[in-house]
Formats: C-alpha cells, sequence, structure tokens
C-alpha cells in the first residue's frame, strides 16, 4: 500500500448527497480479475455520455461537459470534496481503487458510508470527515477561486487552506499508523497468531460444530 | 455480568485481542466467496505466498456473473457468452481448487447466491461471525448472528488470518410492534424502517429488528429485513434467536450433527438482547400502520405508501433532500404529485439476496396465478435465489403458474438486481423490481428502478402499473 503522510494537492468537487459506489464505479467494470485499470471508469455514468464498456478506450468517449471533473480547472485533482453519506452502497473495493487510480488521494466530506471509509484506509486513500459547515465552506472557496490547493497533514492532522486557515481532523490511532507506514495489516495481525490459535482451541471447545470438516 | 444486547454478547464471544488504540481483533466463523470481490484477494495470498488460516470456514458460490438462461447456462462456465465475465467465474473455480474451498459451483444445485446458500446449507448459523464481500452479508444476521459485508482486502486478511481488525458499533433496536395486515411483508417493513431513517439513519450502528412483527415473521422475511440494513447505513443487520430459528437450521446439511445438537442449541438460546439492555438509540414503527410500500426515487430512502403521490422538491425543508428529490424526479423520469399507482412499467424483476427465497416465489405465484401479464410489458422475469429453491418451487408447481401467467422462469443468480450479466433494464425503462438498490444505472444504464415486495412486483406485473396488492387479495 502506498503511504500517505502530506499530499499539498488541487481539490474538485463531487457536490452532491449520497454518492453511492454504483455512481463511483458501475458494476460492468467489477469482472476484472485485477484491481488497477478502473480511473478511467471512475464516475462512469457522470463522466460520460454513453454506456461504458470494460476495457475499451475511453479516451474516444464523448465526455459530459457538465461534469465538474471534465473541466479544464480541476485536471490533475487530488483532493475531492463531496457531501453526506458519500460511497454508500456496496462494499465494492472497486470503488477506492477507482478513486486511487484516477489520482484521489484524500476525500473530505461531512460523512462517509461505513464500508466505504474502512475500504479507503487499505488503499492508501484518507477519508476526513468534517462538519457539514466547514465543508459547505470549503466548496465555496474552491469554486470562487481556480486552482484551489489543500495542504493535507496526516501526522500533525492538518488540513491548510490557501489562505492559511488550519483545520484539524480527527482520525483512528491505528488506521493513521498504518497509512503513514504504508502498512500490510495482514502482517500485523500475524503478529498475534499466538492469540488467534488460542482462541480459536478455546472456540472449538465451546462450539465443536462450527469446526467440523464438510466437503462438498 | 451487566446486560447486554445480542451484538455486545456475539462481539465478546469473538473477541481475540483487544489492542491499546481501541480497535479489536474479531474472529470469524465463516466466509462466503464470491467471483467479483475474491479475485483480487486469492491474488494477494498468492503474491504474500500465504495460505487460507482455516479452510473449511469458508464457502464459494459464482453468481453476480451467471446468466440466467437455461441455454447459455446448461454448459457451464465455459458456455458464459461474455468473455469477461466467464473469465472471473472460471478464476473462481480455480481459486477455489488450488485452495482446497468447498465450491458450489455454476450447475450444482446448491450454486445460488451466496445469502440465499448460507442459510439454505445450515453454512451460517445462530451465532456465527459471517462476512462476504458483499454488503448485503447483514442478511445472515437474521440468524442470530453478527454479519456483515467487507472489502476485498478484509477477504485478504480473514482468508490469511480468520479475523478481521474491527471497532465496536454502537448498538440501535428497531421495534416494530403490532400486526402486519394482510398483503403487507417484510420487505414493506424494511422499506417503511428505511424510509424512516434514511439511508444513512444506521451509519454507526448494529441494527436489531425486534418486536412482535419480527416475532410473528418467518426466516426468510427476518432475512428480506436483515438484508436491507446495509440501505439504511447499517453494516450489521440482526433478530434475535428463538423456535423459528432453531426449526429453520434443524436438518441442514451443515447444521450441528445429532451429538452437538442440544449443546449448540442451549447456547443459541442465549442469544437475544437481556431485557434491561442498553441501546444508544432505539426506534419504533407500528406494523399495523404499514402500508405497501414504492420507491420512486434514486436512494431506498425515497419511499412512499403505494397510495400517495410523487413528493414534489418543495415537500423538504432540508436542502440536501431537496436537491436530490429534484435530480431524482429528473432521473425517474416522474413528476411530483403523479400518483404512484400511474407509474406504468416496463419490466418487472422477482429475485435477488432481498426477495428470491421460496417464500418469495410462492407470495408472488399467489398473485399472477390465473391471470396474465399486461401486454405492455416487455419483459417478467423470475429467478430463484439457488438451485435448491427452483426445485422446490418446480416441486410445488410455481413455475408452471409463473410461466403459464407469462413471466419467463430462470436459473438461479443474482441476476437483474445489479445487471452483471445478460439481464439488465434499457435506458429510461421502468422496473418494478424485488431488489434492494435503486440507485442511478443499477439495473442497467439509464434504467429507473422501483422497489417493492414481491407481491407488489408481481401485481405490478399483471396490471403493466403499480397497484395496491391489498385490493387483489
Amino acid at each position: 500500500m502506498k503511504a500517505f503522510t502530506q499530499l499539498d494537492g488541487l481539490a474538485a468537487p463531487m457536490d452532491r448527497a449520497n454518492v453511492d459506489t454504483d455512481m463511483i464505479i458501475p458494476k460492468q467494470f467489477l469482472k476484472s480479475i485485477k484491481r488497477s485499470g478502473f480511473g478511467p471508469n471512475l464516475f462512469d455514468e457522470l463522466r460520460y455520455l454513453d454506456e461504458g464498456r470494460p476495457g475499451e478506450d475511453c479516451s474516444q468517449r464523448p465526455i459530459n461537459p457538465e461534469f465538474p471533473l471534465n473541466h479544464a480547472r480541476y485536471q490533475g485533482a487530488s483532493v475531492l470534496l463531496a457531501r453526506e453519506n458519500f460511497g454508500c452502497g456496496s462494499s465494492r473495493e472497486h470503488a477506492p481503487w477507482a478513486l486511487e487510480d484516477y489520482g484521489f488521494r484524500c476525500v473530505i466530506a461531512p460523512s462517509f458510508a461505513d464500508i466505504f471509509f474502512n475500504n479507503c484506509f487499505k488503499n492508501g486513500i484518507l477519508p476526513i470527515v468534517l462538519p457539514a459547515d466547514v465543508v459547505e465552506n470549503l466548496f465555496s472557496e474552491m469554486y470562487s477561486s481556480e486552482g484551489y490547493r489543500l495542504l493535507v497533514d496526516l501526522p500533525a492532522q492538518t488540513i491548510t487552506t490557501p489562505a492559511g486557515d488550519v483545520i484539524n481532523f480527527d482520525v483512528d490511532a491505528f488506521r493513521k499508523h498504518c497509512l503513514i507506514n504504508g502498512l500490510d495489516d495482514i502482517g500485523l495481525t500475524l503478529q498475534d497468531a499466538d492469540a488467534i490459535r488460542d482462541f480459536e482451541k478455546n472456540w472449538q471447545q465451546k462450539s465443536p460444530w462450527l469446526f467440523r470438516e464438510h466437503r462438498a | 455480568m451487566a446486560s447486554q444486547t445480542l451484538y455486545d454478547k456475539l462481539w465478546a464471544a469473538h473477541l481475540v485481542k483487544e489492542r491499546d488504540d481501541g480497535t479489536a481483533l474479531i474472529y470469524i466463523d465463516r466466509q462466503l466467496v464470491h467471483e467479483v470481490t475474491s479475485p483480487q484477494a486469492f491474488e494477494g495470498l498468492r503474491l504474500a505466498g500465504r495460505q487460507p488460516w482455516r479452510v473449511s470456514a469458508n464457502i464459494a458460490t459464482p453468481d453476480h456473473n451467471v446468466p440466467t438462461v437455461l441455454a447459455e447456462r446448461s454448459a457451464g462456465v465455459s458456455g458464459i457468452q461474455d468473455e469477461i465475465s466467464r473469465i472471473q467465474v472460471q478464476t473462481l473455480d480455480d481459486n477455489c481448487d488450488e485452495f482446497g474451498i468447498t465450491e458450489f459451483s455454476i450447475n450444482d444445485e446448491r450454486q445460488g447466491i451466496v445469502h440465499v446458500v448460507g442459510p439454505e446449507q445450515g453454512a451460517t448459523l445462530p451465532g456465527m461471525t459471517v462476512v462476504c464481500g458483499d454488503s448485503h452479508t447483514a442478511t445472515h444476521g437474521a440468524l442470530g448472528a453478527l454479519a456483515h459485508g467487507i472489502g476485498t482486502s478484509e477477504v485478504e486478511h480473514v482468508l490469511a488470518t480468520q479475523c478481521l481488525i474491527q471497532k465496536k458499533s454502537k448498538n440501535m433496536l428497531v421495534r416494530i410492534d403490532g400486526k402486519l395486515g394482510a398483503g403487507v411483508t417484510a420487505k414493506d417493513v424494511v422499506l417503511a424502517v428505511i424510509g424512516k431513517i434514511g439511508t444513512a439513519g444506521g451509519t454507526g450502528y448494529a441494527i436489531e429488528f425486534g418486536g412482535q412483527v419480527i416475532r410473528d415473521m418467518s426466516m426468510e422475511g427476518r432475512m428480506t429485513i436483515c438484508n436491507m440494513a446495509i440501505e439504511a447505513g447499517a453494516r450489521v443487520g440482526m433478530v434475535a434467536v428463538d423456535e423459528t430459528t432453531i426449526n429453520y437450521v434443524k436438518g441442514r446439511p451443515f447444521a450441528p450433527n445429532e451429538q452437538e445438537w442440544e449443546q449448540a442449541v442451549s447456547y443459541w438460546q442465549t442469544l437475544h438482547s437481556d431485557p434491561d439492555a442498553h441501546f444508544d438509540a432505539v426506534v419504533e414503527l407500528d406494523g399495523s400502520s404499514i402500508e405497501p410500500q414504492v420507491t420512486w426515487g434514486t436512494s431506498p430512502e425515497m419511499v412512499a405508501a403505494v397510495g400517495a403521490v410523487v413528493p414534489a422538491p418543495n415537500d423538504f425543508s432540508d436542502p440536501v433532500k431537496r436537491s436530490a428529490c429534484e435530480r431524482a424526479l429528473t432521473y425517474m423520469g416522474l413528476s411530483a404529485g403523479q400518483a404512484i399507482t400511474d407509474i406504468t412499467l416496463d419490466r418487472v424483476f422477482i429475485g435477488s439476496c432481498t426477495n428470491s427465497r421460496i417464500e418469495d416465489l410462492r407470495e408472488a405465484a399467489a398473485v399472477v396465478k390465473g391471470k396474465k401479464v399486461a401486454e405492455s410489458l416487455k419483459e417478467a422475469l423470475v429467478v430463484p435465489g439457488s438451485g435448491l429453491v427452483k426445485k422446490q418451487a418446480e416441486a410445488e408447481g410455481l413455475d408452471k403458474i409463473f410461466t403459464e401467467a407469462g413471466l419467463q422462469w430462470r436459473e438461479p443468480g443474482c441476476s437483474m438486481c445489479l445487471a452483471m450479466n445478460a439481464d439488465k433494464l434499457g435506458a429510461g425503462e421502468h422496473c418494478a423490481s424485488t431488489s434492494n438498490r435503486n440507485f442511478e444505472g443499477r439495473q442497467g444504464f439509464g434504467g429507473r428502478t422501483h422497489l417493492v415486495s414481491p407481491a407488489m412486483a408481481a401485481a405490478a406485473a399483471i396490471a403493466g402499473h403499480f397497484v395496491d396488492v391489498r385490493e387483489w387479495i
């Protein structure tokens, strides 16, 4: 996993509530057995005017001129400003894979859906929850100034705006540690292999029916 | 010991280790695996040179991509016409072979939608922790299990360690008392709950569904309700164990054998919230006042009683909801004030992990029996949740009732719920669907989904537009 420490990134808007994972990456792209290459199909149904097909060259497709990510001023954005309940719906990790592949490393919203929020941390993306009025303020500053960049500092847990305002944010200590160090949490869990084995042995005594072997 | 909720008990029973940072290591008893969210997890294991921690804890079946037309289906994996779907299903077979995981493959009669297959096989049981790379895993909570959806990285984590790193959720009780009216079903109950608390109302909570309506409900109905907990934002939905649960489990292939049965039952009988357990939030609904529900918008919370009209943006004081309503009406091609019963339909879909169990099919068949599908309809599909549901339905003659009425009887799979196979909506088409999500494009590019119960979908198939199914019974 890519480590995340500081990010000085151009901000772009996804200005609607309840953005679901079907919207982030439509189902036809979930047929891939890889975990990369989803960026060109991020927000596919909003970004293009036609129906996307897996494996096609997206540079030839008609783009939706009204969709902000197609505007010149937001090209190269790596911070996504979003609204309430971002990432609701399915558990597909293809959603953070698509965001990351496109170039987003940080999503800021008043609230996130649980599974999506969790999936972001597994993929080097920092989701930040801020109060709705603070997010609203970031949106209006971004709209009124082209080239609006945010400096996101994970170790310090701060966001600095172009005007120099500093916004503090909360992040779970374990997730912060993994993200800063780019750690694979399977390796960390396996450090507790003895505890898992002890638990398992005890649990098997209490609930032997859970440990019977079944064969199809 | 202090009073505990059902969730508190299940959590405590599976706690391997609490860490100083507030996270916990939770042991996972069962992982269900399907073709869409697992290939990258198996690839991760291979790259790291890891083996599954406990192979027998995993059970796999392909469901999202499988064709539902018999002709395409009968040749097995090699007959899947869409090449990338075929590769994905084949990859599941290959991975299960390589790692030794039990799989109900494409034409095994036990194949089906993971959330139908698990309980049907007794592979998901009361008191278990159950995970799957699919957000509708909460379905299994109906058995008194702690079940939730996870992402692919966590699928790999569970394969490799049999554990998940978790933070405990808050407790919410959704209590539905009273008695449901005739023609009102579990689907209407859960849609009414989502309409009340909103699509993010359960975020951060584990929801326990309780009250007289739930106690009176069959296991199939409880599964329908827990299935859609995620549509209210909650990863976990649960129902306490009672006689209904225990009778349902008994005799299933993966259920405890005779020697273990009494021991298992005496544990399962403790799986309910203590009378004075603390819930962080309590939501109450009167079951007798719930009416058949129809979604009119692009989020499951955009729902109304069948006798109501499509709302106007100005009906919402919250500016976020107002603009969402405006956008939804445009996408759905509906006008404010239009009667729900005036929405005409192009297709009807009866199926999905929400509503494809035998009881759902009986409910739909009872409505269409002896009637004909409206001529204006392009297609009406009935897709059973598993090969065994299909077999049971055929033994009861339900397939004949459907086909004589003009509905198509298909092979089991997820089908048009999310349109990863060939079953999908065309742009602008309205569909009465027993599935769980009405998001933009969910059932096909530009498609317009209305979520309803199987009985309501069946009635809509006959009428060609929504009708109040209570008038038909």
